[in-house]
């Protein structure tokens, strides 16, 4: 157990690494001189030069690569060229917005996808399952920005109930009714994908669960049905959490789409902006550390499924 | 290292069929049960016919879908002459959607089917051989899996720029990795089979053994799992449009047709959501199909 | 069907009685008639051998006694007494009284039967708890005390162990210390050994016919080798095709056989009397299930088989005193009355 633990950290470094030099290269695709992105056009040369060796642009590439990594794991991401000040606070903010409303959405998914795939397994063929089957194809093929759009035209436009943009109103965030309805329409827009795979999830593993030996081990016993939907939940908890972490982990990153049509704060709005400016180091910066949230969230799923499951522990 | 099936945003949980031995009328099978499944036939079916109005748009476009005056935007559903009324340049919808499936169908397979050709051959490879080719290409897989895939395609499709070509590759790349885990899984699973490993203990050499015992049993299940990626394609190569990534304008394109008309959900709610309409449609029904062609391989069932 | 039978048989009533007890299944393609008509008697601490191959309908049998087959698919007709009661009207709540204190089970497959998640000790006790209303630490108390009876060493450390971190051997006796948590009346075992190493084998027939003998239990064996049959039965039935073909007492059986399956089964067995002798084979494969013969079900595969086998399915009738053959060849209608039919 020890020994996994600490092989899947120690994987976790080299990922890492990988992960930020990929980030890095952003940067280095994108079409033209990487000077070009952080100058105004008509910079004189003299200037450029002065600014290319600033910013160690003249360096080799895996010079620049480990300056530019020491200092990002500083938190200092240099500086956004549209708004011509430093990254890092902008980024927390919205790192911060980003996962909360991720929180939200992936939470409400889960309980969403934890009831429809628990029924849709246990009444297997029956019309239960199809009609939970259906819910679930419908949340992993609808678009999730158009659905997003749908819900405003709705509840916005025609019954004005909800807000459709931004996160209220000015000032720091509260959690009142004031604040949370901005919420809601763009936690249920998220929330639909991974009520989705939770629910093809959760379906596959509990009538999986309900057709193994042990479960007729159980009925054998003459256990209550309580008592074995026990075995079925702690069986198929392992799997669903994990399944769980990593749509919290990509909802992080996915969010980008909703929060541009919900105009939500978030690193999606921050990326929105960013490629619409093509202020490319705001899109590294804030790609690297969704990205880093992703690899960590790995890690932590990862770890808690072995923890979780006894099958697991034997190395 | 991965206990699980790990789908990072959205991607369809790799269900992988079964590698079974394809003996002769294997393909006659699946297609006999793949026609008894009437919700797979219907979905083919208005895939099929939205692939020939698509693909004839001049034939059955009523008019151009750049050309428009601004005097006669936004006209409702079922003004005469504009079947599906106008867009905030005065287009017609009817015209600008058939044009627009154009584009959303083209960006939307091509990263599925260039991940297929690439991803696949890589899998296999890296399944056939094992030992250090196989960890060289799966380690390096492993890094572009450390990315949620929308976020991988808005980051590399941002810093290349908007365009067609641009939005495509950005998915190529994000659709080659889990296609990789996919067919090497199978590769590795049918390389450990028993007749193949009696076709080599009897001398086959390794190009005979891969065209002749492996391939036809690899492809059908890797092609498979394609099928299912091809819907997340469309709704994610859509969105990059969305967000103006993809398609430029004025070109038409379901995505940037959808983020063009969001101005207008206070006065033609409806045609604002059409374009999405048939985004949605298009991706349920190669969900739907992936899904049925996937029951009538699975000879398990 | 009806509750006075008790009153109106003058012996003691058997611990099973089961009278054309038949079980079925119904699968897309087809109904697939596992047992066909099976009848069972079993005394109190008697203990009996159902024998066959796989697919003769004996693991069905079994689950038949505890109406364990998957309900929504199965179907179950005939006449089952267990201890008294009538197990065919039994509500689902009733069932789930009935299994457990009445009737128990050990599966073949200990690894699979036992879940993988949940520590030996709680699966015990959970059985306890429910049936018994004590408390879990009592419950867990009694498990120890079981895995002791069931000579598991260091009991108390295997009682927190996961079924996979114990060897087969052990988990086969957790799975008996389970069958036994509640004092059932009647244990049943579907192959108990067959999952096992041979040495192992013998140790947990011998832990059974012990347990059985100083519990008094009723004891209905399923295998499908002849060999486990004779170390732990008092009788033995053999089944082919759904039916009982023939039922002896064990020595009996083993000595003279008289149904040309019986003899077959002997014949392809490897025990010790058979050493010099030529393996013998019984040719063809067992019957499909979904589509029996009208006759006899081994008459298409028996060297024997008269033209009037493959047309009516022939009684059971017994030969000698205890020894029953369902067969016209070997044992012609006009000598003895039809029983049990």
């Amino acid at each position: 157990m020890l020994e996994y633990t600490l092989k899947r950290i120690a994987y976790t470094i080299p990922i890492g690494l990988a992960v930020s030099l990929v980030c890095f290269m952003l940067v280095h695709i994108s079409p033209g001189d990487p000077i070009d992105s952080i100058v105004p056009p008509d910079t004189p040369t003299e200037v450029i030069e002065q600014i290319r060796a600033e910013y160690g642009l003249d360096r080799p590439l895996p010079v620049q690569y480990g300056l530019w990594l020491s200092r990002a794991l500083q938190g200092d991401f240099g500086e956004s060229i549209s708004k011509g000040r430093p990254i890092g606070p902008d980024l927390w903010v919205a790192t911060k917005n980003s996962l909360m409303l991720a929180a939200f959405g992936a939470t409400l998914g889960f309980v969403i996808g934890c009831v429809l795939g628990g029924a849709a397994g246990a009444f297997r063929d029956s019309w239960i399952d199809k009609l939970c089957l259906g819910i679930a194809l419908f949340g992993v093929s609808v678009p999730h920005y158009w659905l997003g759009m749908v819900l405003v035209i709705i509840f916005s436009v025609q019954l004005n109930l909800l807000p459709s943009m931004g996160m209220g109103p000015t000032g720091p965030w509260a959690w009142d009714w004031d604040h949370l309805r901005f919420l809601v329409l763009p936690a249920v827009t998220l929330s639909l994908i991974p009520a989705g795979l939770v629910t093809r999830t959760v379906r596959g593993l509990v009538s999986d669960i309900m057709g193994q030996d042990y479960i007729t081990t159980l009925r054998g016993k003459g256990l209550r049905t309580s008592g074995i939907v026990l075995h079925v939940i702690k069986n198929a908890a392992p799997t669903t959490l994990a399944v769980m972490g990593l749509q919290l982990a990509s909802l992080l990153g996915g969010s980008i789409l909703v929060e541009a049509v919900f105009a939500w704060p978030g690193t999606g709005m921050l990326l929105n902006n960013a490629i619409f400016q093509r202020d490319l180091p705001v899109l590294q910066a804030t790609t690297l550390v969704l990205a880093f949230f992703f690899v960590f969230l790995n890690l932590i799923v990862d770890l808690a499924q072995t923890a979780l499951d006894p099958r697991m522990r034997r190395t | 290292m991965k206990n699980i099936a790990h789908s990072p945003m959205g991607l369809p949980e790799p269900i992988i069929v079964t590698p079974a031995h394809v003996a002769d009328g294997y393909w006659r099978g699946v297609l006999g049960r793949l026609m008894q499944d009437r919700l797979t036939v219907l979905s083919c079916g208005i895939l099929l016919i939205m692939l020939i109005v698509i693909v004839f748009a001049p034939v059955f476009a009523p008019y151009s879908p750049t050309d428009g005056s601004i005097a006669r935007r936004l006209r409702p559903v079922g003004t005469p002459g504009h079947l599906l009324g106008t867009d905030e340049l005065g287009r017609d919808m009817l015209s600008r959607m058939i044009y627009g499936g154009r584009f959303s169908w083209f960006i939307g397979i091509t990263p599925v089917a260039l991940a297929l050709l690439i991803g696949g051959s890589l899998g296999i490879v890296a399944g056939f051989f094992g030992g250090t080719t196989n960890m060289v290409i799966m380690r390096v897989t492993d890094v572009f899996y450390a990315f949620p895939s929308v976020l991988l395609a808005v980051a590399i499709s941002g810093a290349l720029g908007a365009g067609l070509g641009n939005t495509i590759l950005s998915l190529t790349i994000v659709f080659i990795p889990p296609i990789i885990r996919v067919a090497e899984s199978v590769t590795t699973g049918v390389r450990n089979l028993d007749y193949i490993e009696a076709a080599r203990a009897s001398g086959a050499s390794a190009s005979s053994l891969v065209r002749i015992q492996v391939l036809p049993n690899v492809l059908g299940p890797i092609f498979v799992y394609a099928t299912g990626l091809v819907s997340i394609s469309m709704i994610i190569a859509s969105g990059l449009s969305f967000l103006g990534l993809g398609v430029t304008p004025p070109n038409a394109e379901w995505g940037l047709m959808l983020n063009t008309l969001r101005s207008a959900i206070y006065s033609q709610p409806l045609i604002a959501s059409l374009p999405g309409l048939c985004i949605f449609v298009t991706s349920i029904c190669f969900n739907l199909a992936s899904d049925g062609l996937r029951t009538a391989m699975d000879v398990r069932a | 069907m009806n509750m006075a039978s008790p009153a109106t048989a003058a012996s003691p009533t058997p611990l099973v009685r089961a009278r054309d007890l038949c079980v079925s299944f119904a699968t897309p393609r087809a109904t697939v008639n596992a047992v066909n008509g099976v009848n069972l008697d079993l005394a109190q601490g008697e203990s009996l051998c159902i024998l066959g191959e796989s697919g003769s309908g004996k693991s069905v049998t079994l689950r038949a006694l505890m109406r364990l087959n998957p309900p929504k698919r199965t179907v179950v007709t005939g006449e089952l007494n267990v201890a008294n009661q009538d197990v065919m009207q039994m509500t689902q709540a009733q069932l789930s009284q009935y299994r457990g204190p009445v009737v128990s089970m050990i599966f073949q497959e200990p690894l699979s039967a036992l879940d993988p998640v949940f520590t030996i000790g709680h699966q015990i006790a959970e059985a306890i708890v429910r049936h018994e209303g004590i408390s879990r630490k009592a419950a867990r108390a009694r498990a120890l005390s079981l895995l002791e009876l069931v000579q598991i060493p260091s009991a108390a450390r295997r009682l927190g162990a996961y079924p996979h971190e114990l060897s087969g051997g052990l988990r086969q006796r957790a799975m008996i210390a389970m069958a036994l948590s509640c004092n059932p009346r009647l244990l049943l075992a579907d192959e108990p050994t067959t999952a096992l190493d041979a040495t192992v084998q013998i140790q947990i027939l011998l832990l059974l016919r012990k347990l059985q003998r100083e519990l008094g239990m009723g004891v209905i064996f399923v295998t499908h080798d002849i060999g486990v049959a004779s170390e732990v039965a008092d009788r033995v039935a053999v089944m082919y095709g759904g039916r009982v073909v023939e039922e002896a007492p064990v020595e009996i059986l083993i000595r003279s056989p008289r149904h040309p399956y019986t003899s077959g089964l002997l014949g392809a067995t490897v025990h010790a009397g058979t050493r010099g002798t030529r393996l013998t084979t019984i040719p063809g494969a067992p019957p499909d299930l979904a589509e029996l013969p009208a006759g006899c079900a081994f008459a298409p595969r028996c060297t024997r088989a008269e033209p009037g086998c493959h047309k009516a399915v022939p009684p059971l009738l017994e030969v000698t005193a205890g020894h029953h053959v369902r067969c016209p060849v070997v044992c012609p209608a006009r000598i003895q009355a039809p029983i049990n039919v």
